[in-house]
């Protein structure tokens, strides 16, 4: 299942946020969207997922999600939104209630994406039990309960520690070589960025526009801490969006 | 430079002096003994003065004698007669007041219509003083139970919901929002999420409202209760029987601790997530 959008434009009380955002989001494929703060990433988030409206353009899905797909477009947020109240099992099954999943099929599922997120051993932990990045395996745990055609992240990282942050996206990189999935990744952190992304969608400040989309061709497993060629990249992300972000920065903020 | 401040130590005119302490404080931790020896003392002291005579007869009744007069009540088996209807009419007009106060809450936490609609409407219930609407209710309810239970849950509801919705009102969005982007159903995000997290604001609400029903019920059994905490409390006061009077308040306080404890149990039960 593919993902188009057409012309997104949106304001907040007269504010423009984005302009004419036109993208294309390929089945089997992690684009990343980086740009300053502010300029209308985790907005464009919401939009894609449906949680918020835009003023104008459209987003449409092409082709159907593919069989077994309980939540095509799913979120990873970067507060992590567990229940505190819920055990790491009872947050999963959360998802699958719904679904009218219970029972042993809901045990079936749940062991199998704790086992992949390596989280059987805390099926029964509270969220006050756990460190950050368990807690975004259990968030991401749970997204893959679901089974989505699209994961939609934003900034899953940036609460945590740049040593979580390192195994985190090693699990998600082997995650994604095991079986591909789609992804539309919300960062600005260019390092993130380049580890991660098939393709990178650079924004400008607020009025968002689409500055540049950089593809990188080498295959995610082989994306190496300290990567030549990503270094190369990263460091050409950052020249375009340097003088953007500097802007952005010096801006008033007015809200 | 470094090598003069690490051979510091040996130098008298660099005098070490170990770092003030000004941290700690402000976490409250559980010290239950505290609570009993503070009640304890002030007995002590009541009955010593009253015993030595520097307390009259007039002012404080013995503890010993309203200690006596409680053992009397229960030997002669009135003291159920009375806690029975008391405990029965707590529980159903509570239990009204707090269902219904807890709905109209979560009701007006969710739907904007039925906040701007209700809130002035509560706000404007709340400060009435309940008891002054007894007589009205036992036009509306008659003199038996029914007007005490209308007065009670009368009184509760109103606290409750304005915990309830405040409550409500403090739930996490986010949480809110991660229910709806997984395609939950408006019953389950009331359900699974809201209401979880809206308890720990219910549950210090339902603190206040129980404290207010035990006040409420000496005021209901005033008029047209034979038995009854409060019906005998009244009785003693008309007839300035100290002994039994305070026997009578001493019921209700430990009505209020029993009560509280409970509450603290189903916290502690109810709200383990918490941090
Ligand atoms: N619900 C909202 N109401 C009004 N303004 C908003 C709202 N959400 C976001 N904004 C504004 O829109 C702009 C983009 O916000 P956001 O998408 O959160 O940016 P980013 O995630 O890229 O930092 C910001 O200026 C923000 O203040
Ligand atoms: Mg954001």
């Amino acid at each position: 299942m593919d993902i188009r959008l057409d012309g997104i434009s949106h304001s907040y009380d007269g504010v423009a946020v984005m302009n004419d955002i036109t993208l294309d989001i390929p089945a089997g494929r992690i684009v990343c969207i980086v740009g300053p703060s502010g300029c209308g990433k985790s907005t464009l988030l919401r939009f894609i997922g449906g949680l918020e409206r835009p003023g104008q353009g459209r987003i449409s899905q092409i082709g159907e999600p593919p069989e077994g797909c309980l939540n095509p477009l799913t979120y990873i947020f970067q507060d992590f939104a567990l229940l505190p109240w819920r055990t790491v099992e009872g947050n999963i099954s959360l998802v699958l209630e719904d679904h009218g999943i219970k029972g042993a099929r809901a045990r079936e599922i749940i062991g199998d994406v704790l086992a992949r997120t390596k989280l059987t051993d805390f099926a029964k932990a509270l969220p006050k039990q756990l460190s950050g990045g368990m807690k975004q395996r259990v968030a991401i745990a749970r997204a893959l309960a679901v089974n989505p055609a699209v994961m939609l992240m934003d900034e899953p990282l940036s609460a945590l520690d740049s040593q979580t942050r390192e195994l985190l996206m090693d699990d998600l990189i082997s995650l994604w070589s095991r079986q591909p999935f789609t992804a539309v990744y919300v960062t600005h952190n260019l390092n993130e960025a380049v580890r991660l992304g098939h393709q990178i969608v650079v924004l400008s400040r607020r009025p968002g526009r689409i500055q540049e989309v950089v593809t990188i061709d080498k295959p995610l497993d082989q994306r190496q801490f300290g990567d030549p060629d990503l270094d190369e990249k990263q460091k050409y992300l950052w020249q375009l969006m340097r003088d953007e972000a500097r802007a952005a920065d010096a801006e008033l903020i007015n809200v | 430079m470094s090598d003069a401040t690490l051979s510091g130590a040996t130098a008298p005119a660099t005098a070490a002096k170990p770092v003030a302490f000004r941290g700690g404080g402000f976490a409250p931790r559980p010290h239950r003994w505290v609570g009993f020896v503070v009640f304890v003392v002030l007995i002590l002291i009541a009955e010593w003065g009253t015993r030595a005579g520097w307390i009259s007869a007039l002012t404080l009744p013995k503890p010993s004698d309203v200690l006596a007069t409680f053992g009397e009540l229960y030997q002669s088996g009135m003291l159920f007669k009375h806690l029975g209807p008391s405990l029965a009419r707590l529980f159903v007009g509570a239990l009204f007041g707090v269902t219904v106060g807890v709905s109209v809450g979560v009701l007006i936490g969710l739907f904007s219509y039925v906040r701007a609609g209700a809130v002035p409407l509560v706000a404007a219930l709340f400060p009435i003083p309940k008891i002054a609407l007894l007589p009205l209710f036992v036009i509306w309810f008659g003199i038996g139970e029914g007007s005490k239970y209308a007065l009670i849950a009368f009184g509760t509801f109103t606290p409750t919901v304005v915990a309830t919705y405040g409550a409500v009102d403090n739930v996490d969005r986010t949480l809110i929002r991660m229910g709806q982007s997984f395609g939950l159903s408006w019953w389950s995000i009331v359900r699974k999420i809201v209401l979880p997290g809206a308890m720990p604001g219910i549950l210090s609400g339902l603190r206040i409202s129980l404290a207010i029903a035990i006040i409420l019920l000496v005021a209901a059994e005033m008029l047209g209760a034979e038995y009854g905490i409060g019906a005998y409390i009244l009785q003693a006061g008309s007839l300035y029987d100290l002994e039994r009077l305070f026997a009578g308040v001493v019921i209700l306080s430990v009505l209020g601790v029993v009560v509280s404890a409970l509450i603290g149990l189903i916290e502690r039960r109810v709200l383990g997530w918490r941090t």
